[in-house]
């Protein structure tokens, strides 16, 4: 026992103190960090009695530290001595859930709600919920805050008695005067009431609910949107009607586009959690106005969510609906105003054509995907482009292809290179659902040319989409295709684009397999052992201990090896480098 | 209440000369991301409230008010203010042409009319003035265009039913500041719940809007005594809401300026609320990343404070260390004018109570490697009055900053923040030639202690590793210490 608690002589709680008292934030904040450490070397003891009324009793600093010390803290009960003493550190946790910075109160609460589930039923009632009591009537709205984050953790083990408590002190910070305290409280509305017995879900907290989503401040309407999907989760099907329905609706039509905004992003799980009857009566029309909000905002949050919402409609009536009902919303957005409204239904519009099967895929679907397709904006079209594959299994991609053609080619040559680097991206995947034909005659010449593109960015990715075509074509196809202009580039008067040669070398050869590699690549490579450009040297070098293991012993030592000695005897420091790594690397030496 | 007699707002050209404006680095600063940012064309945005109205809108022309006999005339202006309750969409700049000009000519006439008429305000007129006036200007407000607005770079966006929108704010103002208004009637229509909506128009991204806000709200906080620790504590709201949970608010620069005055009138002693919202509100502001865009306005109010109530000088300065900059510089040199400012008025007596961490401070912005935050503080001994207190309090703020003036008068790349600090070098070796040659000659062995310390440490904690080693293999050995 003594062994294990700390060695008094040598460390004396002072140093320790010291450590964390450094006027150096920065040693204060390592101090702080390894606090387990210093734990340990105090024993449980020792840390009970010594260091954490230190800790309770020096607790302003930098809020970097706090943060840190807060976090320690969560993980410290078998350094007390085990869920008996745990207990101890809600003095310290205490103070640091009422401090201001935002980061370091939540963090407290995190350790706090983490350590709740290691006191005992008793220590709960007596050492944990009276802390959250004295928190929740806490002068300044920090601890108020905090308190809110705290209630549902210890809501499930208490009393009866003490439950009355928590939930009258959870309503009185719902009707808080401060607009931080009731916005902690609706963000935690849908969690505490997941702890409650029905009986106070359907009394407490759908009153509370209701009292929250008509609040004069949007910010605290909108977090009630949230809370909406638990509570409607919770309750039996009869009762959303007269419970829920009501102050959903009244968000869905709120003055504030935030909120609107809210119901749009939270509409799937909204959808799921009031069931298919509710879903066809109000969702279906409340979806209809979201998606002509007056704010691009809402509509485009309105627009992302039209797949699932449809996918997630009854059976029954899912083609009657979308047809009727969602499709003439969706056909207006296609020419919407707002950009990033065009480019959310983009992601997602492909989608449809799975539900909706091949007949009305190709009467409805089609001439919007075309009409996307076409759109100025590049991302728009992007977004169609990255999701042809739910169109290939319905329709087949040939249908599109006439007007897929020219917004790849455009695409394909964006002016922003991030555009061209999402487009070859999806090259690979083009090529798989176009077929080898219409990808040589069309494509082919596209991916070639991005090997010379300016920007590296674009040269690296155009050289990894070539491997990929490789896999996807097979071997011989690249040996008639695509190697012997790869291998042109090896004479070209611009170094970087010799250089591109080497990269797409490296990439391709095992791809190629050791034939195509001996007999067409490794000459160029070893041709290229004599550039002026030391740069083009070196990356010989790189290349040859590359695509080393493709080719065979005999290979190595008669034709490998002789250039890479000679490169490892070059001027150039970084030349030499490399060659010898190569040599070493393929064991040649 | 007579203590809020003096209460004024300054012109905003008169703030803005008064604030010492931070030298831009992006203009120095050549790797600047957004420096080479082209600006923004100027847009224009309307409330969030209009879906397409179908129906052109038609009012029926009301004749002038003066060509109306005397009687007649309050009838009829009633009637104007209830046809300009009609809003109009102006994002659309084609429909309802006529209507729109029809509505700002009677808003004209509106305002030329409270301004000039006498016995025209009866007790009717007060909710519907306060009716039209909320139509108007009360509204969500749209959603900023770009996610990353950067109110420095970005032109703001404009209202676009300013031309309407313009006239009702100064029909307002005229109204609140008309001799025959009388607060105790409107108060029962200028309540809570109207100031905390045009609390929430301040966050308006047109700049015109929120200098009518600015007036509005002085004008109301003027004269509605009851509603005054109302306004204080909504703001307040505000400000925590901006600090701790949005980091975005348009309007902390006018709300900041509106508060300038009201900290002026605070009567004497400084009541427990006041103090605690310089504390724990106007202080954490100082943390804000926009923090340029108000700075000269909190400033201002933080010196306010410390002229009332000099002892509020320790917790203020501790408050600005706590909140120093730990890596943007830019912000580093507004602190440093800032606590200019404060060293300024400040008394001898307050400045012995913080001069220790405060020069630990100094003595690190002095050796920064940024050189225009070593020049803002070097910059403090050419003040005379700072140099009076530093002077009287030598034998303490040597030994501080000795260190790092030693080292930096040496290492430092640039060659005027070097010549500089030869300059305070010098200063202070006439001021305390002893003590300076102390310290000259224990520089060395004082550095060298430091090293040893530091050894030290490193030592200890090898230690404890190795201890926690110890008890790491014990416990994998199934031995749990107890």
């Amino acid at each position: 026992m003594a062994g294990a608690d700390g060695d008094d002589s040598l460390y004396p709680i002072a140093v320790l103190i010291d450590e964390l008292r450094n006027e150096d934030v920065q040693l204060r904040l390592n101090s702080i960090k390894k606090l387990s450490t210093i734990a340990l070397a105090l024993g449980v003891e020792r840390t009970r009695t010594e260091l954490l009324p230190f800790l309770t009793d020096t607790i302003y600093d930098e809020d970097e530290v706090l943060l840190a010390l807060a976090e320690q803290l969560g993980n410290f009960t078998m350094l007390v001595g085990g869920p008996e003493y745990v207990h101890c550190l809600l003095p310290p946790l205490e103070s640091l859930a009422t401090v201001e910075e935002t980061v370091v109160r939540d963090k407290a609460v995190e350790s706090l709600r983490k350590i709740s589930h290691e006191h005992s039923p008793v220590d709960l009632e007596v050492h944990f919920e009276p802390l959250v009591k004295r928190l929740a009537s806490g002068d300044w709205f920090t601890s108020r805050t905090s308190a809110c984050g705290l209630f549902s953790v210890c809501y499930p083990r208490v009393s009866s008695t003490v439950k009355a408590e928590i939930r009258q002190h959870f309503r009185n910070l719902c009707s808080d005067d401060t607009p931080m305290v009731r916005r902690a409280a609706a963000s935690k509305l849908g969690e505490f009431a997941k702890v409650l017995e029905l009986e106070y879900v359907k009394s407490d907290i759908i009153s509370l609910f209701t009292a929250l989503a008509s609040d004069e401040q949007d910010s605290v309407r909108l977090l009630a949107v949230e809370a909406c999907v638990s509570i409607a989760t919770l309750l039996p099907q009869e009762d959303l009607e007269t419970l829920v329905m009501p102050t959903l609706r009244q968000a869905a039509e709120d003055k504030s586009w935030r909120v609107r905004y809210m119901v749009a992003d939270k509409f799937s799980e909204l959808q799921k959690a009031v069931g298919p009857e509710i879903t066809k009566n109000d969702l279906v029309p409340a979806f209809q106005n979201l998606l002509k909000d007056c704010e691009a905002e809402v509509r485009a949050a309105a627009a992302n969510k039209v797949k699932e919402f449809c996918e997630n409609l009854p059976e029954d009536s899912r083609e009657t609906i979308i047809m009727t009902h969602i499709l003439p919303c969706v056909k207006e957005l296609v020419s919407d105003t707002n950009q990033h409204v065009k480019s959310a239904l983009a992601s997602v519009i492909m989608g449809l054509s799975t539900i909706l099967g091949k007949d009305n895929t190709i009467e409805h679907l089609l001439p919007l995907f075309l009409a996307q397709l076409k759109d100025e904006c590049p991302e728009v079209r992007l977004n169609i482009i990255s999701n042809l594959d739910c169109v290939n299994e319905v329709i087949g991609i040939r249908q599109l292809s006439q007007s897929l053609l020219p917004a790849i080619v455009e695409l394909a040559e964006d002016a922003k290179w991030r555009v061209r680097l999402a487009i070859i991206e999806y090259m690979p995947l083009l090529a798989g659902q176009l077929g080898v034909e219409f990808f040589d005659e069309k494509l082919n010449s596209l991916c070639m040319a991005w090997l010379v593109d300016h920007v590296y960015a674009i040269r690296e990715a155009a050289t990894c989409n070539l491997t990929k075509l490789v896999e996807k074509f097979g071997a011989e196809w690249a040996q008639n295709t695509i190697v012997p202009k790869v291998l042109g580039m090896a004479n070209d008067p611009n170094y970087l684009h010799r250089m591109t040669t080497l990269f797409c070398i490296n990439a391709l050869s095992e791809a190629c397999g050791q034939e195509i590699t001996t007999k067409h690549m490794l000459p160029v490579v070893l041709k290229m052992s004599n550039d002026q450009v030391a740069n083009v040297r070196f990356n010989v070098a790189k290349s040859l201990q590359k695509i080393g293991p493709v080719l065979d012993s005999n290979c190595l030592q008669t034709e490998v090896k002789p250039v890479l000695e000679k490169l490892a005897a070059d001027q150039d420091i970084d030349v030499k480098y490399f060659a010898q790594e190569a040599i070493s690397v393929l064991a040649l030496a | 209440m007579s203590a809020y007699s003096t209460e004024r707002i300054l012109p905003v050209q008169a703030m803005s000369s008064a604030a010492t404006a931070p030298p831009s680095v992006d203009k120095v600063d050549g790797f600047s991301r957004k420096s080479v940012r082209k600006a923004k064309q100027k847009r224009a945005q309307s409330s969030s409230q209009f879906r397409s109205q179908d129906k052109p809108i038609e009012l029926v022309q009301l004749p002038l008010l003066k060509d109306v006999s005397a009687q007649e005339q309050p009838e009829l202006f009633l009637k104007k203010l209830q046809q300009c309750c009609t809003l109009f969409d102006f994002m659309d700049t084609l429909s309802d042409l006529k209507m729109k000009e029809y509505k700002r000519s009677t808003l004209n006439e509106l305002v030329d009319y409270v301004t000039v008429s006498r016995g025209y305000l009866t007790e009717q007129t007060y909710p519907e003035v306060v009716k039209m006036v909320s139509c108007n200007i009360f509204r969500t407000l749209p959603p900023s265009d770009s996610n990353e607005f950067d109110p420095e770079e970005d032109e703001p966006t404009l209202e676009a039913s300013w031309p309407h929108l313009q006239l009702v704010y100064e029909f307002f103002i005229r109204f609140l500041e008309s001799q025959e208004f009388q607060p105790s009637i409107a108060k029962k229509y200028i309540d809570q719940k109207f100031v905390l909506q045009l609390l929430e128009l301040f966050d308006s991204e047109d700049p015109r809007e929120r200098d009518c806000l600015k007036t509005v709200l002085h004008r109301i906080y003027g004269k509605f005594l009851g509603l005054r620790a109302f306004i204080r504590k909504q703001i307040n709201n505000i400000f925590l809401g901006f600090v701790y949970e949005t980091e975005h608010f348009n309007g902390v620069a006018e709300l900041l300026e509106i508060l300038g005055s009201i900290i002026n009138g605070f009567a004497l002693p400084l009541k427990a609320e006041h103090k605690q919202f310089l504390v724990k509100v106007l202080l954490p502001l100082h943390s804000a990343r926009s923090l340029s865009l108000f700075h000269a306005q909190l400033a201002y109010c933080i010196v306010q404070f410390l002229e009332k109530d000099p002892t509020l000088t320790e917790p203020v300065i501790r408050g600005l260390l706590k909140f120093w900059p730990k890596t943007c510089s830019q912000k580093e040199v507004m602190f440093l004018g800032e606590l200019e400012e404060i060293l300024d008025v400040i008394e001898p007596t307050q400045f012995v109570k913080i001069q220790e961490p405060l020069f630990k401070q100094i003595s690190r912005c002095v050796s920064s490697p940024h050189f225009q935050v070593a020049e803002r503080a070097l910059y403090y001994w050419n003040n005379e009055y700072i140099m009076s207190l530093i002077e009287e309090n030598s034998s303490v703020i040597l030994p501080i900053m000795f260190a790092s003036l030693y080292r930096i008068s040496k290492e430092h790349w640039n060659p005027a923040i070097s010549a500089l600090i030869y300059n305070v070098l010098k200063a202070f070796m006439e001021m305390n030639s002893a003590l300076f040659d102390d310290l000259a000659a224990t520089y060395k062995s004082d550095r060298q202690r430091e090293k040893k310390k530091e050894k030290e440490r490193e030592d200890l904690w090898r230690k404890l590793e190795e201890l926690e080693l110890r008890r790491g293999i014990q416990n994998s050995d199934g031995i749990i210490p107890t």
